[in-house]
C-alpha cells in the first residue's frame, strides 16, 4: 500500500470505521459495568466464580471479561430440552419459612427482601386463612420482560426468567409490570459479604447483588445448572414443594425427595394458578389448602419482627 | 394603539421593534433576581443528587412497592406542559386563529424547556444513570421506553425548528440594527442563528411551507409522545392504570397544564417587560376561552375515567377508588379536582375572570394542581398490589417523598423555568415581523 492509499483510507471510512470501534468499545465496557468494578491498575488481582460443576475458580483479571460474558450466555440460554415447574401444596405450608431464609442467604439479600415471600391470605371472610409461598411465577407471557427497555430481564428456552444485573438500568418498569410483586430493587448498596469481594457476577444466581438494579426469583438457575433442586424447595421441612420439568411430566419433593407424575398431581389435587384472569401463565401451580395441616396461628409480627395488623387483603 | 395607526408604516414599525427589542437589550434587576433564585434551587439539587448517586435511590421515599414516586409524575407532569407548544401553534394556528401571534412563541419556548427537563427527570429516577448508554446498545422494540425515547427526541427537534424557524425574520432584524447595542457574542448569536436570513419574497414562501409542514408534522408526534407516556402505565396490569382511555385522558390533561403554564408566562412576561399594548387583554381574554375548552373535555375524559369503574367496583378498582375519593389520597385529589379543573373552569366562564390578573392566578392553580395529580394517578396505585403486601417494614406500603426528592424536583422544576426565562430575555417574546405584518407595515423593505 503506498503513502496516497494510507492517507486516503483515514480520511472518512477510517474516520467511521474508528468511531465505530469506539463507540463498540465504549458499548462493552459499558455494558460490563468493568469501569467501576474493577482496577485495571493491579495486575495480580484475581477474581472467582463457581464453574459448572459448582466448584471455586480463580482467574486473572484479563480474563475476566471472558468469564463474565460466558456466565452471561450461558445464563441467557438456559438449558436446553426443559420446562421447570413448581408445584406448591398449601394445604401443607405451616409457615415455617425455611424457605425464605435459605433463599435470603443463597442470594444475599437484605431482611427486607423477598424472592419468595410467605403470604397470610384469607380469600374471603368466611373463608378461612392459610399460607401461601409466593416466589415469581415464571410466567410463559411475563409482562415484566416485555417492558424491559434493555432486555436485561429475559425469558430463557427452560421457561425461567432472569434478570442480569450488569445491563440493567434501573428503570423499574419491570416491577411495575409484575402484578404479582415478585420484583425488588437494590435502593442502596446491598448487603456486604466477603466472599462477594472480587467475585465475578453469576447471571444464575444473580449475585454478587448491585446497587440500583432489579433483583428476583430465579428458580435458583444456578442450582438446577448441576442438577439441585431449587434452594428454597430443599430447605422446606413441610414437604410443601414439588420442582420438576413439565416436559418429562415428572415432578420431585423438596423434603421426601419422592417424585412423581406432574399431570396426575396437578389433576388429582385440582391445581390452579395465581390470577390466571390476567393471562401470565405462570408456571407455578398451587394445590388447594384443604384439610390444612395446621390452625392458622398469627402472633401479629411480621417476618422482620415488627408489630403487623391481621389484614392480609391488600396489606 | 390609535396613535400608532396615524403614524406612517416606518414610525410604526420603529415602534414595534423599539418595544419589542426593549427586554433584549435591557437590564431588569427582577429578572437577574429570578435567574440566581433559580440557580440556588438547582445548586440544591445538584448538592442532593450527589448524595443519590452516592447511596443510591434509596435517598428517596421509594420502595418495592412504591418503586415509581414524584419523578415519575415530574416527568408525566414535564411531557403535559410541553404539549402546549403544539395545541397553540398548530391545532390553534392550523385553524387560522390569528390572535396566537404574540402567544406562540412563549408556548414554543415553554414546549421545549420542558419536554428537555422531561428527558432529564428520568435520567434523574434511573437506578443506573452511568448505563443510559445501554438504552440506544440493547433498545428493543418491545418495551415502551424505547417508543418515548423515540418520541421524546423527535418532539425536541420539531420544538427547536418550530421556536428557531418563525424567529428566522426577528434575528434578521435583530443582526441589522443591534450591533453595538448588545454585547459582541449576542450579537454574534444573532448573526449565526439567523442563518442569513435578508427577507427575500423567496425566503417567505419557503419559510412559510416548511412552517406549514412542521405544524402538521408535530400534531402526531405530539400526540404519541403524551399517548406514550401514558402507556408506561396503562400497558400494566395495575387498578388505576389499566384503562383504555389512557391516551385521550393524558393528552386533554396536558392541555389544561400547558394552558395554565401559557398563562403564567403571558403574564409575567408582559408585565415585565411592559408589553401591555401586545400581549393585551384581548389576548389573555382567548387564552381564558381556549383554558375552559381543553379543561371541560378534560372534565369529560375525567368523568369516563372515574365513574365507569366506580360504577362496577371491582376488587382492585374499588380499593383504588377508595383510596381516591375516602382513604388516604383524599385530601389531595378532592383539592386537586376542585382546583385543578372545577374552579377554572366555573371561573373561566366568567367574562371578569377572563382579565390578565385572575386568569394568572387561575393558570398557576391550573399548574400546581396539574403536578398534583400526576402524583395520584403514579402513586395511590403502587401502593395496592394485587397480592398482599407483607412482611416488609410498615413504610413500604406508604409513600411520603423525602427531603432530597423534592429538592431534585424542585430543582429539575427550577432548570424549565430557568431555560423558559433564558430563551425569553434572549429573544424577543413577541414576533417583531409578525406583528409589523398585521399592523399593515411591509416589513420586506426594512431589511
Amino acid at each position: 500500500m503506498d503513502q496516497n492509499n494510507t492517507t486516503v483510507s483515514t480520511t472518512r471510512r477510517g474516520f467511521l470505521k474508528k468511531f465505530g470501534v469506539t463507540l463498540g468499545t465504549l458499548g462493552v465496557v459499558s455494558a460490563l459495568g468493568v469501569v467501576s468494578s474493577c482496577n485495571t491498575a493491579d495486575p495480580n488481582k484475581k477474581f472467582r466464580f463457581l464453574n459448572a460443576e459448582g466448584e471455586w475458580v480463580e482467574v486473572d483479571i484479563t480474563k475476566m471479561d471472558v468469564h463474565l460474558t460466558e456466565l452471561q450466555k450461558r445464563g441467557r440460554e438456559g438449558i436446553p430440552g426443559k420446562k421447570f415447574v413448581m408445584v406448591i401444596d398449601l394445604a401443607k405450608c405451616q409457615n415455617a419459612r425455611q424457605c425464605m431464609a435459605a433463599c435470603q442467604t443463597a442470594h444475599h439479600l437484605k431482611p427486607e427482601q423477598h424472592h419468595i415471600n410467605v403470604l397470610r391470605m384469607e380469600n374471603d371472610d368466611l373463608t378461612g386463612h392459610y399460607f401461601m409461598p409466593k416466589p415469581c411465577q415464571h410466567c410463559d407471557n411475563p409482562p415484566c420482560t416485555k417492558v424491559c427497555p434493555v432486555d436485561a430481564t429475559f425469558q430463557r428456552q427452560d421457561g425461567i426468567v432472569l434478570i442480569d444485573n450488569e445491563r440493567c438500568i434501573g428503570c423499574r418498569f419491570c416491577i411495575a409490570a409484575c402484578p404479582y410483586s415478585a420484583r425488588i430493587f437494590n435502593w442502596t448498596e446491598p448487603k456486604p459479604f466477603e466472599e462477594d469481594i472480587d467475585r465475578i457476577y453469576d447471571v444464575e444466581l444473580n449475585v454478587p447483588q448491585k446497587k440500583g438494579t432489579i433483583s428476583k426469583c430465579l428458580f435458583s438457575a444456578d442450582r438446577l445448572r448441576i442438577g439441585k433442586l431449587p434452594y428454597c424447595v430443599s430447605a422446606c421441612p413441610n414437604g410443601v414443594y414439588w420442582f420438576g420439568d413439565a416436559n418429562e411430566d415428572v415432578v420431585t419433593n423438596g423434603t421426601s425427595k419422592e417424585s412423581t407424575r406432574l399431570s396426575t398431581l396437578l389433576e388429582e389435587k385440582g391445581a390452579y394458578t395465581l390470577l390466571p384472569e390476567l393471562g401470565t401463565k405462570p408456571s407455578v401451580y398451587y394445590l388447594p389448602p384443604r384439610d390444612r395441616l395446621i390452625k392458622y396461628n398469627y402472633d401479629g409480627k411480621n417476618y422482620l419482627g415488627e408489630d403487623e395488623p391481621d389484614n392480609p387483603h391488600h396489606g | 394603539m390609535s396613535e400608532i395607526k396615524n403614524q406612517d408604516e416606518k414610525a410604526v414599525f420603529e415602534k414595534i421593534k423599539e418595544d419589542l427589542l426593549r427586554p433584549v437589550k435591557t437590564n431588569y434587576w427582577g429578572y437577574n433576581a429570578l435567574i440566581v433564585s433559580l440557580l440556588t434551587l438547582i445548586a440544591a439539587a445538584l448538592y442532593a443528587y450527589y448524595f443519590q448517586l452516592r447511596d443510591g435511590l434509596g435517598v428517596t421515599a421509594m420502595t418495592d412497592y412504591v418503586s415509581w414516586g414524584i419523578y415519575i409524575a415530574s416527568f408525566v407532569f414535564f411531557v403535559a406542559v410541553a404539549l402546549v407548544g403544539m395545541l397553540i401553534s398548530a391545532v390553534v394556528g392550523l385553524v387560522g386563529q390569528k390572535w396566537i401571534t404574540p402567544v406562540g412563541r412563549i408556548a414554543e419556548m415553554i414546549a421545549l424547556a420542558f419536554v428537555m427537563m422531561a428527558g432529564i427527570i428520568i435520567v434523574v429516577d434511573m437506578g443506573r444513570p452511568d448505563r443510559l448508554l445501554n438504552v440506544f446498545l440493547h433498545f428493543r422494540f418491545q418495551s415502551p421506553i424505547f417508543w418515548d425515547v423515540t418520541v421524546v427526541t423527535t418532539y425536541v427537534a420539531i420544538s427547536t425548528l418550530l421556536l428557531l424557524l418563525p424567529m428566522l425574520p426577528d434575528l434578521g432584524i435583530m443582526r441589522n440594527h443591534l450591533k453595538g447595542e448588545v454585547p459582541q457574542w449576542k450579537w454574534m448569536l444573532y448573526n449565526i442563528l439567523s442563518l442569513g436570513w435578508v427577507g427575500t419574497p423567496k425566503q417567505y414562501q419557503i419559510l412559510h411551507r416548511t412552517l406549514r409542514v412542521l405544524l402538521i408534522l408535530i400534531i402526531p408526534v405530539a400526540m404519541s409522545i403524551h399517548t406514550v407516556t401514558s402507556w408506561l402505565s396503562a400497558l400494566t396490569l395495575r387498578a388505576g392504570w389499566d384503562s383504555t382511555i389512557f391516551g385521550p385522558y393524558y393528552v386533554s390533561g396536558a392541555f389544561v397544564a400547558g394552558s395554565g403554564a401559557v398563562l403564567v408566562a403571558m403574564y409575567f412576561i408582559r408585565r415585565g417587560y411592559g408589553l401591555q399594548n401586545y400581549i393585551t387583554d384581548y389576548h389573555f381574554d382567548k387564552m381564558g376561552k381556549l383554558m375552559v375548552l381543553v379543561s371541560l373535555v378534560y372534565l369529560y375524559f375525567n368523568l369516563n375515567e372515574f365513574l365507569v369503574p366506580g360504577y362496577k367496583m371491582k376488587t382492585h378498582d374499588a380499593i383504588h377508588l377508595h383510596t381516591l375519593f375516602s382513604g388516604e389520597y383524599s385530601l389531595m385529589f378532592w383539592l386537586t379536582q376542585t382546583f385543578g379543573l372545577i374552579l377554572p373552569i366555573v371561573l373561566g366562564l366568567f367574562k371578569k375572570m377572563r382579565k390578565p390578573f385572575p386568569l394568572m392566578l387561575i393558570g398557576a392553580s391550573l399548574v400546581i394542581g396539574a403536578w398534583y395529580k400526576r402524583v395520584i394517578i403514579i402513586v395511590p396505585t403502587l401502593i395496592h398490589a394485587h397480592l398482599p403486601i407483607q412482611n416488609v417494614p410498615k413504610d413500604f406500603t406508604e409513600y411520603n417523598p423525602t427531603g432530597m426528592e423534592i429538592t431534585i424536583t424542585i430543582g429539575v422544576i427550577a432548570t424549565a423555568v430557568l431555560i423558559v426565562a433564558i430563551l425569553a430575555k434572549l429573544f424577543p417574546v413577541v414576533p417583531i415581523w409578525e406583528t409589523a405584518h398585521e399592523k399593515g407595515v411591509d416589513i420586506e423593505k426594512d431589511l
